[in-house]
C-alpha cells in the first residue's frame, strides 16, 4: 500500500527531473525545482510512517523551509533584483 | 513602519511571543514527563524573538481578541477545502484530457480589502482555488490574475467570478 | 480503522501529486505549469501529511504533521506568486494561444 504510494511519488520526481533538465526558459527550471521541493516532504513523511520514527518529520518542516526560502531567491534573481531589496 | 520596526509595542511583543511559544510547545509535543528545560528554554527564545521581531508583525493584536473572528476564520477553512478539491478536480481534468482545453489570459481584478494581512490571504486564497493564480498586486487594491481559461476580460465581470468567493469571509475576519 | 482511512487518502495525494506532475510536463507555458502543478502538489502533499496525521494519531508524529500541512498550505502559494512575478518581470511571453495580458498592457 505504502509501496504504491511512493512508487507514484518517485514516477512524480521523475516527471519534475525531465522538466529541470528540458525546461526552455530558466522559469521552468526554477518551477521544477519549488515542485520537488515539496513532493520531498511527502517522502519524508512515507517514510515517517514506513519506519515508525517521529524525526523524519522534523526533517521534513525544515526542508519545506528550506524549499520556500529557496525558491523566493531564485525568484529574486529572476526578476533582476539584489536579495537586500 | 521604520518607527514601528524600531520601537514595536508591548501588545505585539505578547502577540509574537504567544504564538512563537505555541509552535514551540507543539514541536515537542508529549507532555506527560513535563519537560522544564524544554519550556523554560522556549520561552526564552520567544521572548527574544518578540522583542526582535515584534514590530514587524502586521497583524493587530488587540483584534485577535474578537471571537466571531475565530467563528468565520473556521467556516473560511472549511470553504478553502471546498474550494481547492474543486480545483484538484478541474486541474486534473485538463491535464488528463486528450487536447488540454485551457484559454489562459492575465486579467485584472478589483478588491476592496484594505489591511495587508487580508489582501495576502486573498491573494493565497486566490492561488488555490480553480483556475486562478495571483501574478502581481497593485498599491491601489488591484490584483493582477492569471485564469487558465478566461471567459471575461472585464474588471467588474472578472472580480465577481474570482474574487467573490472569499473576500466577504475575509473582511469578516481581518477587518 | 484509522490506518485504513490514513492510508488511502495517502493514496489519493500521491495520485494528485502525480496528476500535477503530468501537468507540469504538458501545459504549454511556465504560469500555466505554476498554476496546475501548485494547485495539484500542495493538496497532495497535504493530504499525505493528513493521512499521517489520521493514521498515527494524536502524539508526537501527529502534531509535527499538522505544522507541515499548515506550513505547506501557506508556503505553497506565496513561492507560486513570487515565481511568477519573476517570471513575468524578467520577460518570459505567455503562451501564444492566450487570450488577454492587462498586465503587460498597464506595465
Amino acid at each position: 500500500m505504502i509501496e504504491f504510494a511512493l512508487s507514484l511519488l518517485t514516477l512524480s520526481a521523475f516527471l519534475c527531473l525531465f522538466r529541470i533538465g528540458s525546461g526552455p526558459t530558466p522559469a521552468d527550471r526554477m518551477v521544477g525545482i519549488d515542485i520537488l521541493g515539496i513532493l520531498v516532504v511527502g517522502f519524508c513523511a512515507l517514510f515517517a510512517v514506513i519506519t515508525d520514527r517521529a524525526f523524519y518529520l522534523n526533517i521534513a518542516l525544515a526542508w519545506g523551509l528550506l524549499s520556500f526560502i529557496g525558491t523566493t531567491a531564485l525568484a529574486k534573481h529572476l526578476e533582476g533584483k539584489k536579495f537586500d531589496e | 513602519m521604520e518607527e514601528a520596526a524600531s520601537k514595536p509595542k508591548i501588545s505585539k511583543i505578547v502577540f509574537v511571543f504567544t504564538v512563537t511559544l505555541a509552535v514551540w510547545l507543539l514541536f515537542t509535543w508529549p507532555f506527560a514527563p513535563v519537560n522544564w528545560a524544554m519550556i523554560i528554554a522556549g520561552s526564552l527564545v520567544s521572548l527574544v524573538s518578540g522583542i526582535v521581531l515584534g514590530g514587524l508583525a502586521t497583524l493587530h493584536p488587540v483584534k485577535g481578541l474578537n471571537p466571531v473572528r475565530y467563528f468565520w476564520g473556521g467556516c473560511y477553512v472549511f470553504a478553502l477545502a471546498w474550494w481547492v478539491m474543486v480545483a484538484n478536480l478541474d486541474v486534473a481534468f485538463r491535464v488528463l484530457h486528450p487536447d488540454v482545453p485551457i484559454n489562459p489570459g492575465i486579467v485584472k481584478v478589483k478588491t476592496e480589502l484594505k489591511s495587508e494581512s487580508a489582501k495576502t490571504a486573498l491573494a493565497n486564497s486566490i492561488t488555490l482555488t480553480p483556475g486562478t493564480m495571483t501574478v502581481d498586486i497593485s498599491d491601489e487594491g488591484y490584483l493582477y490574475v492569471h485564469w487558465i481559461n478566461v471567459s471575461s476580460t472585464e474588471v467588474e465581470e472578472a472580480t465577481r467570478e474570482v474574487v467573490g468567493r472569499f473576500e466577504w469571509l475575509l473582511r469578516r475576519i481581518f477587518e | 480503522m484509522s490506518e485504513i482511512a490514513g492510508y488511502a487518502i495517502i493514496i489519493i495525494g500521491a495520485l494528485f501529486n502525480l496528476f500535477g506532475c503530468i501537468g507540469l510536463i504538458r501545459l504549454p507555458d511556465v504560469y500555466n505549469r505554476l498554476q496546475g502543478s501548485t494547485k495539484c502538489v500542495t493538496l497532495g502533499t497535504c493530504s499525505i501529511l493528513l493521512g499521517v496525521l489520521i493514521g498515527s494519531g494524536v502524539g508526537p508524529t501527529g502534531m509535527k504533521a499538522l505544522a507541515a500541512i499548515v506550513f505547506i498550505a501557506i508556503t505553497a502559494p506565496t513561492a507560486a506568486h513570487a515565481l511568477s512575478r519573476g517570471a513575468h518581470k524578467s520577460g518570459i511571453p505567455l503562451w501564444e494561444g492566450s487570450v488577454v495580458d492587462k498586465y503587460e498592457e498597464e506595465k
